[in-house]
This record gives C-alpha cells, structure tokens and sequence, in this order.
C-alpha cells in the first residue's frame, strides 16, 4: 500500500502530541511524590472506597449493557418495525447529550418526587441520591457503546450459518450460544471494554444523581475535583495515576480475552 | 493609482486624527474581575455604576469583563494563568491561594482595603418550607433526628466551608468545648441526605428535587430563591447567631503590572466602598459595612449576632487546615457517622 510511512509518521506524531504527552505529563507530575506519600494518598480509606464505588458500579454497569445492550442491537438489526429508525437514533442520545444535563435529568426523574422515583418510593426503592443512582447513570451513559458494535456485527452475520445449524437439528438456544454467539463474542468484549472504560471517567452525570456522600457514594473523578478544590494539585495527579494505570490493565486483559476467542471462533 | 489610494488614506488619517484629537487622552481600558457565581448580577449591575464614575472622573472607558463559577476553580484558573485584574472571591482562602501558588497577589492583600479587604459582607441562613413544618428556629433544630438538612460539600464548595464553620462556632458558643462542638456538628451532618458540589446545586436539590427539611445558604442567596420561585413556597429562618461571611477582593498585582492597570484596578475596588457601590450591594442583597446604608437597608437584613472566622477561627488558613485538609474535621466527622 502507499503512503505507508506518511500515514503511520502522521499517527504516531498525533497521538503523541494527543495522548501520549498529556498523560506522561501525569505520570511526570506525580514522581513530585515519595513512595509513601503516593500511599497515604491512594489508600486513604476515603479514597479507597472511591475506588470501590467507581470501579465496582463502572463493572455492573458495563455488564448491564452488555446483556440489555445485545438486546437492543438484536432488535434493531434483524427485525423491522414501525419506528425503527427513530429508536435506532435515540440509541445515540447518550453519545450527544452533555452528561451533565443527563444527570440533572436522571435525578429529576428518579428524585422522589420525580416521575419514576414517586412510584418507587412507596415500594422503598432509592434509586437518585444512593449507589444506585450512579450505576443508572453509567448504564445510561455506556449503552450506545455495546450497541453500535454489536449491531454491525449481527447485521453482517450470514443467515445460512443458523440455517445450517437448525437443519442439522440444533435447537434455538444451541445455536444461538454455539453458533452465534462465539462470533458476537469479540464486538460484545469490545462494547464492554468501551463501556467500562467511559464509566470510569464519568463525572457530570454522576454528581448530581449520586448524594456524594464520603465513602458511600463518591466515584474517583470527584475525589480528584475535590483534591484539586484544595489545590492538591498532587494530590489528584496520584489519584489520577492509579485510574489511569488501573484502567490499563482492565483493557490490556479485556483485548487479551478478545483476542483469545476470535481466535478460538476462527 | 496606487500612489493615489495611499495619498487619499493618508488624508483620511488626518481627517480622523483631526476629529478624534480633542478626545485623544481618553483610553479605552478592559478589566477582567474574576468572581464566583452568585455575584453575576451584582457586578453587573456595578459595573456599569464604576464605568460612569470612572468616564465622568477620567474621562477614560472602562469595560468590566465577568468570569463567574464556583470560587475554588475560579482562584485555580487564575492561579494557572487566567488575567485577571481583580478577584471578587467567597472567601479569603482562595485569594491567599492566588498568592501562595502563583505569587500573583502581595501576601499583605487583606491589609489593603478596609474590613479585611471585604466590602460587603453576608451570613448563613436557613431555607425552610411554607409554614416550617419542623419548627426549625435555630441551629439546635438541625441536629434533631427528624430533620432532613441539605448543604454542599465543604471540599468542594466554598460557600458549604461558611456552612460548616457557622453551625461548628455555634456549637463552641453555645456548649463551650471544641469535643461537643464536634458531637453537635456531627449530628447535624447524620441528617443530610445529599452533599452536592457546589452551592447552587444543593439549591436545586432543595427547591426542585424536594428533598429535605432545611438548605443551610447564604443570605443573599437564600433571598434570591425565595424572589425567584416564590414567598409561597419556603420561609427563611435566621439563626439566634452565625457566622460573618466576609467575601474578599483583591487586585492581581502580577496582571495588573503587566497591563498597567493597578490605577483603574484598585479604584474598581475602592468605589466597592462607595455610597453607590454599597447602596447595588444591598440592593442585591448583601450587606452593607458603610453605616449609612446599614442604616437604609435595615429593614432587608435582620439583626443577629455574627462572629468573625478571625475571632472564633484564627483566619482562614489555620479554619482550613483544622477543618477541611485531608484528615480533618469534616474528615473525620464523616468517617465517624455510621451509615
């Protein structure tokens, strides 16, 4: 192919300048810190129970939208209906909407007096102001992940293949975790890969559904906000470190699995 | 052609020098006043009363541009390099940040101008709903178990900082130890359900989600709500004694040196202290330190008994250390509450 050696000097020049300088900046600011400065900061028990919070609601979430998102894409990719289009558009919403208008929405309506939170209400259910809000939230922020690439996949995924299955007497639920499935698998990790990743970040959406109460509801980004309304500028970088870090190996491993099945699928 | 074109523009320059030239020593100055949120109204309203005093004074215009957001990030983007002018902050902790981080404001800054640099002050008030069903009367009523209280988060936000220090020199005043002052605060914080960001967001959630029995808020900003969204709807309570919230001004002496505008720049703040600057500060209800507009805008502002973070708290820096650092008050307050 030509134009090899101008593309790739392009990419690796754009995002050096992009990714890699901003986060090397991170790392770089946080060796202003000893070792055990670094761990009075990140294992500070509020800190620590951000990190539960975060990463644990960012995993639940993500396997939400694994399941219901496969859902969605599945309808919209082998079924036609009246209106089709229009769901296929609102899949985006998430993608578009600014999540701090998000999370005032999702608060509004979840909120006790809100349209879905006055009906949960008597049933003793919380969903704004509790752990639950923040993982409503993330659901709703890494939905169209999971779908848009799953969806291409299904669309593209040929028929004759269930067709076979089901003529050599497969049942429906054999063929769809023999057949289909195993090729889902490698878009299904990646939506979840996607999906993860982008909750772990998420702040806007979250701080106004979540109460952000100390080591109940706090994610990671706001303790670092919080650091940084102290002027802990090092403070947040440390904190900022170890999301990065830890959000690394997730996606090192979630590839590794990915590359691991489309092999086995091949 | 060309010789004629820049001969007729040579004449146009001399036609316009000559109109202009009688009005040449008038400049035309733009002033950036970095500020925090609840204060939009107010400087614009002031602004435009600077700008006519400055014009009749000096002849020169003075534009006032506003940057407004929560105090905090608005001292970290000056610290990072926002020109500022001026700084009209919620507490003097950011300004000293300002001074300590970036060396851009002269430590003495509160020295400056008259009441510490702080030309209107406010208080911490309560919101209640019509009628105050749980006859909230003073800060006693917030620590009872039945009471839903909403408030900021003091990391986060500045305004939630006066919140804490009001109901903790409460507690000092009136049980007379630092340990009870600790319990009492302590459970006036079991009783808050949600710990929004910033100031206007534990509003939102008070006014609009419903939540809660009483918003710990600034005065003004408590007055605010209440001519927005109705006097039919929520009371306001004042407390037996509070805190003297003391919002602080300061000019930028980096910026101001590097665009030359110390002159315009402390005259922005003096005239604060002006008749007029004092009268559009009360009128947006803030309150007044001149005591001849104490004295028009009694019937606004009911009389109680405040005391200075610098009495009860010996000045921001040590209030900051004690309470809000890492490890402290609040810290340890929230990792005490079982939930």
């Amino acid at each position: 192919m030509p134009g090899f050696g101008l593309t790739l000097g392009f990419s690796l020049t754009y995002v050096t300048l992009l990714v890699l300088i901003p986060l090397g900046g991170l790392l770089l600011y946080t060796t202003k810190l000893s070792w055990s400065e670094f761990g009075a900061v990140i294992l500070d028990p509020r800190v620590l129970a951000s990190f539960k919070l975060s990463f644990g609601a960012s995993l639940i979430a993500a396997v939400v939208n694994l399941f219901f998102g496969l859902i969605v894409a599945w309808t919209l990719a082998r079924y036609n209906f009246f209106g089709k289009k229009i769901v296929d558009a609102l899949v985006d919403l998430p993608f578009a909407l600014p999540t701090a208008v998000a999370g005032i929405a999702l608060a509004a309506i979840f909120a006790q007096n809100g349209w879905i939170g006055s009906f949960l209400e008597p049933l003793g259910i919380q969903i704004a102001y509790s752990r639950a809000g923040v993982v409503v939230a993330l659901v709703f922020i890494g939905l169209p992940f999971v779908v848009r690439t799953v969806q291409p996949v299904i669309e593209e995924f040929e028929k004759e293949f269930e067709e076979v299955s089901t003529s050599l007497g497969a049942s429906w639920w054999q063929t769809f975790s023999r057949v289909i499935l195993p090729s889902l698998m490698p878009a299904l990790l990646t939506g979840f890969a996607l999906s993860f990743a982008r909750a772990l970040g998420e702040y806007g959406s979250i701080i106004f559904i979540s109460s952000n109460m100390p080591f109940v509801s706090e994610i990671v980004p706001l303790i670092i906000v919080t650091k940084l309304s102290q002027f802990d500028y090092v403070g947040a970088t440390a904190v900022g470190t170890v999301m990065l870090l830890a959000t690394f190996v997730i996606l090192f491993f979630i590839n590794a699995i990915q590359i691991y099945s489309r092999e086995k699928s091949l | 052609m060309k010789f004629l074109k820049s001969k007729s523009l040579f004449g146009v320059a001399i036609a316009v020098l000559a109109l202009v030239a009688p009005f040449i020593h008038a400049a035309d100055i733009t002033l950036l006043n970095v500020s925090y949120d609840p204060t939009r109204e107010f400087y614009k309203e002031y602004n435009q009363a600077f700008a006519k005093h400055w014009k009749e004074l000096k002849g020169d215009t003075v534009t006032v541009r506003q940057s407004h957001g929560g105090s905090g990030a608005q001292a970290r983007s000056v610290i990072d390099g926002l020109d500022a002018d001026v700084v009209t902050l919620a507490l003097a902790y950011d300004v000293d940040a300002i001074a300590e981080k970036a060396h851009a404001i002269d430590p003495n800054w509160q020295k400056r101008f008259t009441h510490n640099s702080a030309p209107y002050t406010s208080t911490i008030v309560f919101l209640v709903r019509k009628g105050n069903p749980k006859g909230i009367k003073d800060w006693d009523d917030l620590a009872k178990s039945d009471v839903k209280v909403i408030t900021p988060n003091p990391k986060t936000s500045g305004g939630a900082r006066w919140n804490h220090l009001a109901a903790w020199g409460y507690g000092l005043e009136k049980y007379g130890s630092e340990d009870k002052a600790r319990e009492f605060v302590s459970k006036i914080y079991a009783n808050v359900p949600v710990l929004d960001s910033g100031a206007r967001g534990a509003t939102n959630t008070f006014v609009q989600r419903g939540l809660g029995d009483v918003l710990i808020a600034w005065e003004n900003e408590a007055i605010l709500s209440i001519n927005e969204l109705g006097r039919d709807k929520f009371d306001i309570v004042v407390p037996s004694i509070s805190i003297l919230a003391e919002p602080s001004v300061s000019i930028v002496d980096k910026n101001v040196a590097k665009k030359g505008t110390k002159e315009v720049a402390t005259a922005y703040l003096q005239y604060l202290y002006s008749k007029e600057g004092q009268r559009i500060a009360a009128k947006n209800y803030y309150r007044p330190t001149d005591p001849e507009i104490v004295k028009e805008s009694e019937s606004t502002f009911p009389k109680l008994k405040l005391f200075s973070i610098d009495a009860l708290f010996n000045g921001w820096g040590e209030a900051q250390k004690k309470h809000f650092a890492d490890g402290g008050e609040f810290d340890k307050i929230f990792a005490s509450i079982k939930r």
